[in-house]
């Protein structure tokens, strides 16, 4: 047996899939910007994905209702910068950070918010019931998405983006433009702080240890219960902090913006493993890439090209990348 | 390494407080009835499990074993009856606060995390260590001499181990901390005879230490090896319940309730 037995194969895919591009793009600075794109849109999608496989692989809840934690979240950042009008105007990125930062926080404080309220009234009465699950989630979405509307207004509101984060930084050939910079930063940053919590913390041991038995979790002397809704607190903020990004990604936002996401994010936590952070990460990674590639390369197919990604990666590993025992 | 000395037992504490009679059984259980969905599993189960002994649960398959294990640890509800733990009422507990009164669990498929390292394993079960380096070291190193598996692996992931690693390791966690009722579901199921032989080496010594502990076990001459008291099963019924010595001592008996010789 060998002490480090971890599983390399997967994280071999990303790379794989940029490199069997290149020669079909061509241009090699054109390649750079797609990639770079590709991740940042890829990272801003396992933002929004990390918490509902944790929610799916701990609590074996389907919640297809995570969208609306994704519009609330970018809705309430309009609010927030809507009146720190000084600090997003100016072009210095540090002060539009002063903006950005929190209105990122307060996102992530009202959709925990809501997501805790969501746990107890609507999740919570379905534990182990996967058909009411799908059913009172979509209806939890659906009256999220009326009620965004009834505060907001139905129609489509500019998220722009600060001044300091517009344009592009210079590579070569290649503009990449500096919020995708700033989006794979945020992301990279939300995945290390999960990894360091899953593995260094005991809570992130009851995660991992929950998301495989639950039972003997209990058997030890643990309230699983109370760790399902911190989970899905954490999961919904996560929401949240994912539509802030993605409304300044799209420099919109809609209140259906949640349902627009949710296929891409069933993609990813499929491709990746119900319940591996991990996983996810491989998963958007590879979508985001997918997006952009086959959005530069055969627009039409882009929405099937990642359909059929997850068909080819179920192809090899039925359970996903990295599955999770007792799944 | 050296054996470390075997660690301290549980203080048996009367819920009355201090200078109060203590029972002599830690765990009753009196009339309990349970029900899976539609079936009737337990028809009135009356067990006594005599404080600071090792008693065995036998009985042919399906008699009800595991079903009064789970009962037990709260894991399936009594829809009958009453069970008691240190002159405490736990029916209507839930699993964690049962867990929570110092009873450790090790179910018949191990429970064992096989993401997790041995050392993750062992780590969840210390609930008194936030971390690996708050363990109890001494209590490890009397762990590691009964299971020296458990330490030879500690850092490799618990489901490349085999299949006796991996029940030495359940039986390892439930004790990482002391205990005072450890209940096992067939410790000795797929071990190799040397193995078994830890095993018995390990429960007699935890004995020794005041640890009451309940086993339920197919293998009979390791019940024999290790049990002070014996309640046998049959179609979710306590048929027998007595001394494993007087049941040894009688053939008949054993014909009767298990169907062989012991």
């Amino acid at each position: 047996m060998n002490k480090s037995d971890f599983d390399w194969k997967p994280m071999a895919l990303v790379p794989l899939l940029a490199l069997i591009v290149f020669p079909l793009i061509g241009s090699p600075s054109t390649w750079l910007t797609l990639t770079v794109a590709g991740l940042a849109m890829g990272l801003i999608i396992f933002v929004i994905a990390s918490g509902l496989t944790l929610v799916f692989g701990l609590m074996d809840v389907l919640n297809f209702g995570h969208g609306v934690f994704i519009a609330l979240g970018a809705f309430v950042a309009t609010s927030v910068l809507g009146g720190m009008g000084d600090w997003t105007g100016s072009a210095s990125l540090w002060r539009n950070l002063v903006a950005v930062v929190p209105a990122m926080l307060v996102a992530m404080a009202v959709a925990g918010a809501v997501g805790l309220a969501f746990e107890r009234f609507i999740v919570r009465p379905v534990y182990g019931q996967h058909l009411k699950q799908i059913l009172i989630t979509m209806g939890g979405m659906i009256i999220g998405e009326e009620l965004i509307k009834v505060v907001w207004g139905p129609q489509q509101i500019p998220l722009p983006l600060p001044e300091g984060m517009r344009g592009s930084i210079l590579i070569g050939d290649a503009a990449i433009e500096k919020y995708r910079l700033i989006a794979v930063v945020v992301g990279l940053a939300v995945f290390a702080a999960l990894a360091w919590t899953l593995g260094r913390t005991k809570i992130g041991l009851l995660i991992r240890a929950g998301v495989q038995d639950r039972e003997m979790v209990e058997s030890l002397g643990y309230r699983i219960r109370r760790l399902f809704v911190g989970v899905f607190v954490v999961g919904s903020a996560l929401a949240g902090l994912g539509g802030v990004m993605w409304g300044l990604y799209q420099q919109t936002v809609v209140p259906q913006m949640g349902a627009q996401v949710n296929i891409l994010i069933f993609i990813v936590i499929i491709i990746g493993g119900l319940g591996s952070t991990t996983g996810a990460l491989i998963g958007a990674l590879m979508v985001g890439l997918m997006a952009n590639y086959t959005g530069f390369l055969a627009p039409k197919v882009a929405l099937f090209s990642n359909i059929a990604l997850m068909a080819a990666v179920l192809l090899w590993r039925p359970q996903g990348v990295y599955p999770v025992a007792n799944r | 390494m050296s054996a470390a000395r075997p660690p301290e037992g549980a203080r048996h504490r009367s819920p009355q407080g201090e200078g109060s009679p203590v029972s002599a059984n830690l765990l009753e259980l009196r009339g309990v009835h349970t029900h899976i969905g539609a079936y009737h599993i337990l028809h009135g189960v009356d067990l006594q499990v005599p404080r600071g002994q090792v008693s065995l649960l036998l009985g042919r398959n399906g008699a009800g074993k595991t079903t009064t294990l789970r009962t037990i640890m709260g894991l399936w509800r009594a829809s009958q009856g009453t069970l008691s733990f240190d002159g405490r009422d736990i029916t209507a507990l839930a699993t964690p606060q049962i867990a929570g009164l110092n009873i450790a669990y090790v179910p018949e498929n191990m429970g064992i995390f096989s993401d997790l390292t041995v050392q993750e394993n062992m780590l969840l079960a210390a609930r008194g260590a936030a971390r690996a380096s708050q363990m109890d070291t001494q209590r490890l190193a009397w762990i590691f001499s009964l299971f020296p598996a458990v330490e030879k692996f500690w850092n490799h992931p618990a489901g490349k181990l085999s299949g006796g690693q991996k029940q030495m390791l359940a039986v390892a966690r439930a004790i990482v901390e002391p205990r005072e009722l450890l209940i096992v579901d067939e410790p000795s199921k797929g071990l190799a005879p040397a193995i078994i032989n830890n095993m018995i080496d390990a429960f007699s010594q935890l004995k020794a230490s005041g640890v009451t502990i309940l086993l339920v076990e197919q293998n009979i001459h390791f019940a024999k090896r290790v049990g002070d008291s014996v309640a046998v099963m049959d179609n979710g019924r306590v048929v027998h319940a007595g001394s494993m010595q007087a049941l040894s001592a009688d053939p008949q008996l054993q014909h009767a309730l298990l169907g062989l010789a012991i």
